[in-house]
């Protein structure tokens, strides 16, 4: 840690946590409802343990990446950050926010509309926040001594993060043009910007870890970068195929999402050859597993599964089944959860002074967490696949189908609890470290 | 060897023209002539059937348009479907669920009971039945009662 405002991030990774930890409760309890368990129907029927299961993605998530831009950008501008304790307001603004929200599903309160359950006036307060935050990043950013791609890309992530979330906040009356501008905030966040977000962190991570030349990283960041758009942006086609819009999308949604591996192969190969390449061996053990891993399993879960259903002869059976849940898991996990979980095992030992680099209890967490979620992943693809050749080839009615694929939803528990597992040695490993202090800074990297 | 300047070039002009080409779709797939979102048959009654259905996240459990969590039956073809299985009451079935006191839990899955008033239901089955008139490029045909047939009555 370079500078004493860096320590905000923390915070920031603890609340991330916290939240992963609720998210996976409301996980089990849509899994044990698959299963015919639904003993809490009363109190948390399935759309709210969904909503807030979802809902909490996003916010651990943002979390977790507003935490790596207070960790991140101070030390790429080479300047304290403007303003430490409105980082502190919009910590707990963003908190209060989420947990406001996560109330409200409980007493039917939310829009009902996928992933973008947030009440309205609760939209607005999340627009404040993210300003707050973006304000503090950007201002502390362009007043530093350096502005530099990883720190911009990152910046611009986050940027153009909050400028999309506008898009799902417009009303509109046809259920079809809802859907249409719904994808414009989920598809262009999670395969848009928030690759941005992955390579601006991964770029930052690679640089720290590796040793290798920050010029030829960055340079290849551009890359990256550039195919996750060139095929990410009109990739948002392949949500349109079957919602009631032109059968342009077919053409064109074909085409672009099946270009969208690329960019994420890109940044696997980047990722394991910058690691080869350099010469530095950081003794952070922990934080390179997180990072190559996060680059591996991105491509194989946000790239290769989501190539297995995205050409429309293929979707027009998979669309509305659990092959999207079995895509969707391990896209989240590999792409986004692991580099939240990365930059906060690089950056703990660096805020807190304690170096538990290597802990075995450390490298468990990494393999259960991973060894759980392919597993959950491998459930969800069989009941999915079933579900398909059930419902749609064999056409059996959608509750019979249900009943024959519960038992591959005893498996998805069984891994969701060896994924849960390694969770929370993850965070036993975090609270391990204790809290961050200013004594870090005189530690040497 | 590609240069830094070069990659970035590459990366700006890239997102700046797919944005621009997204952006003409977009408008393309939304002018007269190509619109087969059914808008012209959007009345007051969809549209409040369509609040009704966000307003209790009824895509927390079901799906529509392909699009929900899995957890409940697809309803893109809804009246359809019910029609063949109650001899043409498929409305009046959906209705009686709605405005149940008691959770409806047909093959075990318990639904929410919402207790809907007699006016909510209708406007609920008018955005249904609005939902099932659009053209969804061939994949109402895979949720549509023809492609269920009789074999699970």
């Amino acid at each position: 840690m370079k500078y004493k405002s860096q320590k905000v991030a923390y915070w920031f990774f603890a609340l991330s946590m916290l939240l992963l930890v609720l998210q996976i409760t409301y996980g089990f309890v849509m899994g044990f409802a698959r299963i015919g368990f639904d003993n809490l129907h009363e109190f948390v029927p399935f759309n709210v343990a969904r909503a807030v299961h979802t809902n909490l993605l996003v916010v651990w998530l943002l979390s977790g990446f507003m935490g790596a831009a207070y960790y991140i950008i101070p030390e790429e501008a080479q300047r304290e950050l403007v303003n430490v304790k409105l980082a502190y307001v919009q910590l707990i603004s963003l908190a209060l926010v989420g947990v406001t929200a996560i109330v409200g599903f409980h007493f039917n309160i939310w829009e009902g509309r996928k992933f973008l359950e947030i009440p309205r006036p609760l939209d607005y307060l999340v627009v404040v926040n993210v300003l707050l935050f973006l304000g503090l990043i950007l201002t502390t950013l362009f007043k530093g001594k350096r502005q530099t791609t990883t720190a911009l890309v990152l910046s611009m992530g986050l940027l153009f993060a909050a400028l999309l979330y506008l898009p799902g906040m417009l009303p509109f009356d046809s259920q079809v043009t809802d859907s249409f501008f719904r994808w414009w905030v989920v598809h262009l966040w999670v395969e848009g910007v928030w690759e941005l977000i992955m390579g601006g962190i991964l770029s930052f991570l690679l640089i720290k870890l590796t040793g290798v030349d920050r010029e030829v990283i960055e340079k290849w960041l551009y890359v990256i970068v550039g195919l996750t758009f060139l095929s990410g942006v009109l990739g948002t086609g392949h949500h349109y195929y079957y919602i009631g819009v032109n059968k342009i999308w077919l053409i064109v949604g074909g085409i672009f999402s099946a270009l969208e591996p690329l960019a994420f192969l890109a940044m696997a190969l980047f990722a394991v050859n910058m690691y080869r390449k350099g010469e530095k061996k950081h003794p952070n053990k922990l934080a390179l597993y997180w990072t190559l891993g996060a680059a591996i399993l991105s491509f194989v879960g946000a790239g290769l599964l989501g190539f297995a259903h995205t050409l429309p002869q293929t979707n027009i059976y998979t669309h509305g089944t659990l092959v999207t849940a079995m895509h969707g898991h391990l896209a989240f996990w590999g792409a986004y959860g692991m580099i939240v979980l990365a930059i906060i095992s690089y950056s703990l030992p660096n805020m807190t002074g304690r170096k538990l680099y290597d802990s075995s209890r450390g490298r468990m967490a990494f393999w259960l967490a991973n060894v759980g979620m392919l597993g959950m992943t491998v459930a969800f693809g069989v009941a999915g696949v079933a579900q398909v050749y059930l419902e749609r080839k064999f056409k059996m009615d959608f509750m019979l189908v249900q009943k024959e694929i519960a038992i591959h939803f005893v498996v998805l528990v069984l891994c969701a609890s060896i994924f849960a597992t390694g969770i929370i040695l993850y965070i036993i490993d975090f609270y391990k470290h204790g809290k961050p202090s200013d004594e870090a800074l005189e530690i040497n990297e | 060897m590609l240069s830094k300047k070069q990659a970035r070039a590459f990366f700006l002009g890239g997102t700046l023209v797919t944005f621009l080409i997204f952006i003409g779709l977009t408008i393309y797939s939304f002018s007269k002539g190509n619109d087969q979102t059914n808008r012209e048959n959007l009345t007051a009654e969809v549209v409040r059937g369509k609040e009704i259905w966000e307003s209790n996240n009824c895509m927390g459990c079901h799906t529509l348009l392909g699009e929900g969590a899995y957890y409940a039956p697809e309803l893109t073809k809804v009246v359809d479907r019910l029609n063949i299985r109650y001899d043409g009451n498929g409305e009046t079935v959906i209705k009686s669920i709605l405005m149940s006191p008691s959770p409806w839990q047909l093959n075990g899955r318990k639904m929410v009971a919402y207790g809907m008033t007699e006016q909510e239901a209708s406007d609920v089955v008018a955005f249904f039945n609005w939902i099932g008139k659009i053209d969804l490029n061939g994949f109402d045909r895979v949720v549509s009662p023809l492609a269920k047939e009789k074999i699970n009555k």
